[in-house]
C-alpha cells in the first residue's frame, strides 16, 4: 500500500468510476497519481490519445489491490488498464485478478528485461527505493546503507516505508550480508531473526511513511535527518529547489506493470494502448518527466542523455544495486508482514 | 380583600438611593428609596421594564446596586451573595428541581440551615400539611399540576423560616380561576404565619386583593407607596390614576381662592380643602358616575352623549362624551340600565358625588 | 342512536381503522425512503461484514472433491488413498483455473508456509498426466513432507465446513492448537487484544478531553447573552467545516519538529532544542480532541440551554453556594447532554483511522488502521470483517452497560 493519504481522493475516485461508463472510444487507466501519473500523462495518455483519438479517463489509488477486487467481485470492472507495483502483480496475478496476457498483441517479451514481464503485468519503468538526505541540514551525509543503522554517527529520526519489504533488505545489506545472499538470508528463521534485530536497533528512532509523497515532506520539515524514498520523488522535490541528495549503494530496484483487470471491457483497445506504450520510443519519453528508467532494452537509446545519471538503471548507480524479488514476497509476504506489524504495535 | 394583618411599622428592609443600570447608559432603577416593614405584604406593581423585578433581584442578592445602599435588619447586604441572605425566592416559573422529588426540592434548603434526619422530615410534612400536598412527597415536579407546583415552590421557600420572603410573579402562568385561589391561599398563609412577603406583579387587581402596601413602580421610580384603598382613591398622579382600576381623567381650573373646581363643560365642585390655583386634572372612576335620577341632591349633573353601548351582565359600560372628555368610561348596574336602555347616540344626564372627583398633584 | 351503537364493536374498529388508515399509509410513506436506505446502507453492509468473518468459501470452491472424501477420515496417521486421489484431482483444477494461490493464501491463515506448498503441488500434480503407478499417496507425499503431516490433513478437513472461526479466533489473539483445542496465540503474535485495549484507551482519554474543555465551554456558551453565544459556538462549529484531512493536515504542520509549537516555545525560550510532538501518543490525542471536540459540546450545549438559570438561583436563595448549586442542581440535570456526547465521541473516537496514520506513531495505530491493513494490503478481508465484527460489539457491549447504567431516557440530544 503506497498511499494512506490519498483515500479520500480515491474514495471519490471510486464512486467517479462506478458511475462513469466508458464508451468505445474511451479508455479507463488507474494509476499512483502525482508527479508519476503526471510524467505518464504526457509520455503516453498525451500521445495515445493525439495517435488514436481514444479519451483516456484517468483514475488515481495509492497502489491497494483491494480497489482492483472490490470493482471485480462487485461484478465487472470499469478499469481497463492499471498500474500496479511488483508484489501487486504477483498477489493479483496467483488470485485470477488480472487478464491473461497474450504478448503477440504488445511486443517481443524477450526484449523485457529480465524478470519485469509476466503472465499477467508488462513491465514499463524500473524505479528504486534509495535512502536519501537533506544537503542544506547535513553537509556530510550518510554514504552507504550502513549510515541509515548508525545512530551514533547521524542521530536524529529516520523515515522508513512503513512495509517490510525494502527494510528488511536494507537491515541485511546494513549487517553485511551480500546482496546476492539477502533473500537466502531472509528466508531462514534465523536470517528473518537478524533483519529484525537489526532494526530493532532503530525502531525508536523511525518514523513510518505510508504514501510516496510523505518522505520528501519529512525531508524538508526536518522530521528525519534521513529516509528511505523512491528516487522518482527526490528528483521532483529538486526541481522544485530542494537540495536532496541520493545515497545510490544498496539501492532496491523494482519495477512498475501495466495489468488488464480481469473482464475489463475494452480489452482490444487495453491491449493497443499498452502496445503503445512498450513502443521503446515512448517508454523511454518516460525519462524526460521523471526519474525512472525504460524495461526494454531497445528503449535505452531513446533516453534523454541529460537524465541518464539520475536514473537507478545509470551505470554509475548499478555498482551495488539489488533487485527486489517478488517471487519471494509472494510466498513469505504474507507471515512476513504479520510479524512486521506485530513488532511495530509492540 | 381580606382582612388586614396588624402590621408593624419596624423596617426589615431599606433601600437608600439605589440605582440599577445594566449598560451603564440607562438607568432602570432610579434613585429608589423604600422600606418594607416586618410582618407586611408589600408588592412591587408596575407595567413591565418598570424597574420592580430589578429592585427584587437586587433584594435577593442576584444583582448588585449601581450605587446606593440596601440594608437588611439594618445592615448593609450589597456584598452579601444570596445564601447569606436568608430570604426566600419564588420565582415566576417556580424554578423546581426537576430531577428532585417534591420532598427533595422542600428538603433543599434545611441542609444549609443545619436541619437533617428526622427534624428535616417533620419540616417537610408540616409545611406538605400546609400546602395541602400530603401524599405528594414522592413526585417529581412534573408530575404535578400548575397550581401545585406553586405551592410546592412556596413551601420550599418558606421551610426554612427566612426573615423575608419574595415572590416574582409567581401566579403569572396559572388560569384566572386557580390564580384567585392561590391569591387567598397565600394571603392565608402569609396571615398564619406572619412572615414578611414582597411581591412582584403586573395585574393590579392582585396587588389590590393581596397587599397591605404597594409600589407603584413605573419609569425605575416609585410612583406612590400606599394601601390598596388610599391608592384606588387617591391617586398620587396621572399614572397612578390609571394604572390602578379604569379612570377617567378630566381638565379643570381651579378657581382663585382655591375652593372651586370648574370642570370643562361647565360643571363645578367644591373642594374640600383649599388648593394652589389654576390648571388642574382631576379624576373620576367609572362607578361613580351614574344616571342623574338615581343621583343625591347633593350630586353634580352633566349632559352627555351615548357613543358606545357594551352590556355585561351584571353591568354595563358606557363611553360617553361629556365633562369635556371624548371618551368618558361609565360603569352602570345592570338595574339600572334595563330601565334607562340607553342607546348609542342618544343624550343622557350623568351625575356624580362631589367626592367622587380627585385632583391630582400637579 | 341505538341503531348506530347496534353494529358489533367488531364494525365499529374496522370503521376507525378504515377512517385512519389513509393517515397511517402517510406516516408508513414517510418512514419508508429512510428505512430503506438504512436497510441498504447500514444493515445490509453489517450483515455482510458479520457473514464475511465466518466465511470460509475457499476450500469447499477448490477442493470439491476432497473435502467430501475425506470426512470419513478416522484423522490417525494419513487418509487413505481415494483422499489423495481426489486431492490430486482438484489441485489439477486448480493449477488450470489459477485458484491454487486462494487456497494456498486461506490455508496459509492457519498452517504457515502452506500457500507455496499448495502452489507447489498443484504444479507438481498438473504434471502427472495419468495416475501414477504407486498410487496418488506415494506420488503427493513424494512432493513435500507437509503431505505425510498428519495435522494437515486435519485442518483440511476442519475447513470442509463453510463457516470457519478461525478469523474471530484470531481477532482475539485465540487459534486452533493441532489437536483442535483453541488456546492463545504465541506471544509474539499476540496483537489484536492489544490494539483492541489501545483502541478503548485513547476513545476514553479523548472522550474525556473533550469533556473537560467541552463542559466548562459548553456552560459559558449556555449563559453568555445570545451574540456571544453564537460567537462562541462558531468556534466550536468552525473545525467542521473543513474536512478531517484538512485537519488532521494542519495537527501535521502544528506538531512537526520545525513546526508552529515547537517554533513558538523555542522563541519563548522554554525549549532549546524540537520537543517530539508529531507521531507521538500526545499528538494522537490533541488532534483527535480537537476534532471531537464539537460532537461532545454540542450535546451538553443544547442541554445546558433548557436548563433554566433561575434554577442555579433559586438554589442559592435557598442557602446553597455557587459550588454546591451547580453541582447538586445544574450538574445532575446537564448528564442527558454529557451522556449523548460523551457516547457519540467514545463511538466515532473508536472508528478513527487517518488522524493516527497521520499524527500518530507506531504504537499509536487502532483498531481501523489495522482493517485497512488487512483490506488493502494483504487483501485478508475474513481477517478485517473479524476485527470490525469484535469492534463492532465491543461498542454495542459498551453502549448495552451504559444504557443498564444510565438508562436510555438519560441520554439525550437536546
Amino acid at each position: 500500500m503506497r498511499g494512506t493519504l490519498k483515500h479520500l481522493a480515491i474514495g471519490a475516485a471510486f464512486v467517479a468510476a462506478s458511475m462513469s461508463m466508458a464508451s468505445a472510444a474511451e479508455l479507463s487507466i488507474m494509476s499512483f497519481g502525482g508527479a508519476y501519473q503526471e510524467a505518464q500523462r504526457k509520455a503516453y495518455f498525451e500521445t495515445y490519445t493525439a495517435k488514436t483519438g481514444t479519451k483516456i479517463i484517468e483514475q488515481e489509488y495509492g497502489g491497494e489491490i483491494a480497489k482492483i477486487k472490490a470493482q471485480i467481485e462487485a461484478g465487472g470492472t470499469t478499469l481497463d488498464v492499471v498500474d500496479v507495483d511488483a508484489p501487486t502483480l504477483q498477489q493479483g496475478c496467483d488470485e485470477g485478478l488480472y487478464e491473461i496476457l497474450d504478448w503477440s498483441k504488445i511486443g517481443p517479451q524477450e526484449d523485457w528485461i529480465p524478470g519485469t514481464s509476466s503472465d499477467c503485468g508488462v513491465g514499463t519503468i524500473v524505479y528504486a527505493t534509495v535512502l536519501a538526505y537533506d544537503t542544506e541540514k547535513l553537509a556530510n551525509g550518510p554514504t552507504t546503507i550502513a549510515d541509515l543503522f548508525d545512530t551514533a554517527k547521524f542521530p536524529g529520526k529516520r523515515g522508513l516505508w512503513k512495509n517490510p519489504m525494502s527494510n528488511l533488505e536494507f537491515a541485511l545489506l546494513a549487517d553485511g550480508v551480500p546482496a546476492a545472499e539477502v533473500y537466502a538470508t531472509l528466508s531462514t528463521p534465523e536470517g528473518l531473526d537478524r533483519a529484525f534485530a537489526k532494526l530493532d536497533t532503530i525502531k525508536k528512532d523511525a518514523v513510518w511513511w505510508e504514501a510516496g509523497a510523505q518522505p520528501p515532506q519529512l525531508l524538508a520539515s526536518g522530521e528525519v535527518v534521513m529516509t528511505t524514498v523512491w528516487n522518482g520523488r527526490i528528483a521532483n522535490a529538486n526541481k522544485e529547489g530542494k537540495k536532496f541528495a541520493i545515497v545510490w549503494d544498496n539501492q532496491l530496484l523494482d519495477t512498475d506493470y501495466w495489468v488488464i483487470p480481469k473482464g475489463a471491457k475494452n480489452l482490444d483497445l487495453a491491449y493497443d494502448f499498452i502496445a503503445h506504450t512498450a513502443d521503446p520510443k515512448v517508454m523511454a519519453g518516460i525519462s524526460n518527466y521523471i526519474t525512472y528508467g525504460p524495461v526494454r532494452k531497445a528503449a535505452a537509446e531513446f533516453i534523454n542523455p541529460e537524465m541518464l545519471d539520475k536514473l537507478p538503471t545509470a551505470p554509475a548507480n548499478m555498482t551495488k544495486a539489488m533487485t527486489i524479488d517478488y517471487g519471494f514476497w509472494g510466498d513469505n509476504g504474507e507471515e512476513i508482514r504479520k510479524r512486521f506489524t506485530t513488532w511495530l504495535a509492540q | 380583600m381580606l382582612v388586614k394583618t396588624p402590621v408593624g411599622t419596624e423596617a426589615l428592609v431599606a433601600f437608600e438611593r439605589v440605582t440599577k443600570s445594566y449598560d451603564g447608559a440607562t438607568l432602570v432603577v432610579k434613585a429608589l428609596d423604600l422600606t418594607v416593614r416586618r410582618g407586611e405584604f408589600l408588592t412591587l406593581l408596575g407595567p413591565s421594564g418598570s424597574g420592580k423585578t430589578t429592585t427584587l433581584m437586587m433584594l435577593a442578592g442576584f444583582e448588585r446596586p449601581t450605587s446606593g445602599h440596601i440594608l437588611l435588619d439594618g445592615a448593609p447586604v450589597e456584598k452579601l451573595p444570596p445564601e447569606k441572605r436568608n430570604i426566600g425566592v419564588v420565582f415566576q416559573n417556580y424554578a423546581l428541581f426537576p430531577h428532585m422529588s417534591v420532598e427533595e426540592n422542600i428538603a433543599f434548603p434545611l441542609r444549609y440551615h443545619g436541619v437533617t434526619g428526622p427534624a428535616a422530615k417533620e419540616k417537610v410534612d408540616k409545611v406538605l400539611g400546609m400546602i395541602h400536598l400530603e401524599g405528594f412527597g414522592g413526585r417529581r415536579p412534573t408530575q404535578l399540576s400548575g397550581g401545585q407546583q406553586q405551592r410546592v415552590a412556596l413551601a420550599r421557600a418558606l421551610v426554612f423560616q427566612p426573615k423575608l420572603v419574595l415572590m416574582d410573579e409567581p401566579l403569572g402562568a396559572l388560569d384566572k380561576q386557580l390564580r384567585e385561589r392561590m391569591q387567598v391561599e397565600i394571603k392565608h398563609i402569609q396571615r398564619s404565619l406572619g412572615v414578611t412577603i414582597v411581591f412582584v406583579t403586573h395585574d393590579q387587581s392582585e396587588a389590590l386583593t393581596m397587599s397591605d402596601r404597594i409600589a407603584v413602580f413605573s419609569d425605575g421610580m416609585v410612583q406612590q407607596l400606599a394601601g390598596p384603598t388610599e391608592l384606588y382613591e387617591r391617586p398620587a398622579n396621572r399614572f397612578v390614576a390609571q394604572f390602578i382600576g379604569e379612570n377617567n381623567v378630566l381638565p379643570g381650573d381651579v378657581s382663585t381662592d382655591g375652593r372651586a373646581l370648574r370642570l370643562a363643560g361647565g360643571a363645578v365642585v367644591l373642594l374640600p380643602a383649599a388648593i394652589a390655583p389654576g390648571a388642574v386634572e382631576a379624576t373620576v372612576r367609572p362607578e361613580r358616575l351614574q344616571a342623574a335620577d338615581r343621583a343625591s341632591d347633593r350630586a353634580i349633573r352633566f349632559p352627555a352623549t351615548v357613543r358606545e353601548v357594551f352590556f355585561l351582565g351584571d353591568h354595563a359600560r358606557l363611553t360617553c362624551e361629556g365633562l369635556g372628555v371624548a371618551e368618558l368610561s361609565v360603569k352602570m348596574a345592570a338595574a339600572e340600565f334595563s330601565v334607562l336602555q340607553p342607546a348609542a347616540g342618544s343624550s343622557l344626564t350623568l351625575a356624580f358625588e362631589p367626592e367622587a372627583i380627585h385632583v391630582l398633584a400637579r | 342512536m341505538s341503531s348506530l351503537a347496534e353494529p358489533a364493536h367488531r364494525s365499529l374498529r374496522a370503521q376507525t381503522f378504515r377512517a385512519a388508515l389513509p393517515d397511517r399509509l402517510i406516516a408508513l410513506g414517510l418512514v419508508l425512503p429512510a428505512l430503506l436506505f438504512l436497510v441498504v446502507t447500514f444493515i445490509a453492509p453489517i450483515g455482510a461484514l458479520l457473514m464475511k468473518s465466518v466465511d470460509n468459501a475457499e476450500p469447499a470452491a477448490v477442493l470439491v472433491e476432497t473435502l467430501p472424501a475425506i470426512g470419513a477420515w478416522d484423522g490417525v496417521g494419513l487418509p487413505p488413498e481415494p483422499v489423495f486421489a481426489a486431492l490430486a484431482a482438484d489441485l489439477k483444477a486448480a493449477q488450470k483455473n489459477r485458484t491454487a494461490a486462494g487456497l494456498g493464501k486461506r490455508l496459509n491463515y492457519e498452517l504457515p508456509g502452506m500457500r507455496s506448498k499448495i502452489l507447489s503441488a498443484a504444479r507438481a500434480v498438473s504434471k502427472i498426466e495419468t495416475p501414477p503407478a504407486g498410487g496418488w499417496t506415494e506420488a503427493i507425499t513424494g512432493i513435500d513432507p507437509v503431505w505425510k503431516d498428519t495435522q494437515t490433513w486435519s485442518v483440511l478437513q476442519r475447513n470442509a465446513s463453510p463457516v470457519t472461526a478461525h478469523y474471530l479466533l484470531n481477532s482475539l489473539d485465540l487459534t486452533r492448537g493441532p489437536d483442535g483445542a483453541i488456546a492463545a496465540v504465541p506471544e509474539s503474535e499476540a496483537i489484536f487484544l492489544t490494539i483492541l485495549g489501545r483502541t478503548l484507551f485513547i476513545a476514553a482519554v479523548v472522550t474525556l478531553g473533550t469533556l473537560v474543555l467541552g463542559y466548562p465551554l459548553a456552560y459559558a456558551a449556555a449563559i453568555a447573552p445570545p451574540a456571544v453565544a453564537a460567537t462562541l459556538m462558531l468556534f466550536v462549529l468552525l473545525p467542521l467545516w473543513t474536512s478531517l484531512l484538512v485537519r488532521t493536515t494542519a495537527w501535521v504542520v502544528l506538531l512537526q519538529s520545525n513546526g508552529v509549537i515547537n517554533d513558538f516555545m523555542m522563541r519563548l525560550g522554554f525549549t532549546s532544542e524540537p520537543v517530539q510532538l508529531i507521531f507521538t501518543r500526545f499528538g494522537t490525542l490533541a488532534a483527535m480532541i480537537h476534532i471531537q471536540l464539537p460532537f461532545t459540546v454540542l450535546p451538553i450545549y443544547s442541554v445546558m440551554r433548557q436548563i433554566p438559570q433561575t434554577q442555579l438561583r433559586a438554589a442559592r436563595s435557598l442557602g446553597a453556594g455557587p459550588l454546591s448549586a451547580f453541582w447538586r442542581i445544574y450538574a445532575p440535570q446537564t448528564i442527558p447532554g454529557v451522556s449523548a456526547g460523551c457516547l457519540i465521541t467514545f463511538i466515532l473516537s473508536l472508528g478513527y483511522y487517518l488522524t493516527p496514520a497521520l499524527v500518530g506513531g507506531a504504537t499509536d495505530q487502532m483498531m481501523s488502521n489495522f482493517i485497512s491493513d488487512f483490506i488493502n494490503r494483504d487483501l485478508n478481508w475474513g481477517l478485517a470483517s473479524a476485527l470490525g465484527t469484535v469492534l463492532l460489539l465491543t461498542t454495542l457491549a459498551l453502549y448495552a452497560v451504559y444504557v443498564r447504567v444510565l438508562g436510555a431516557d438519560r441520554i439525550r440530544l437536546g
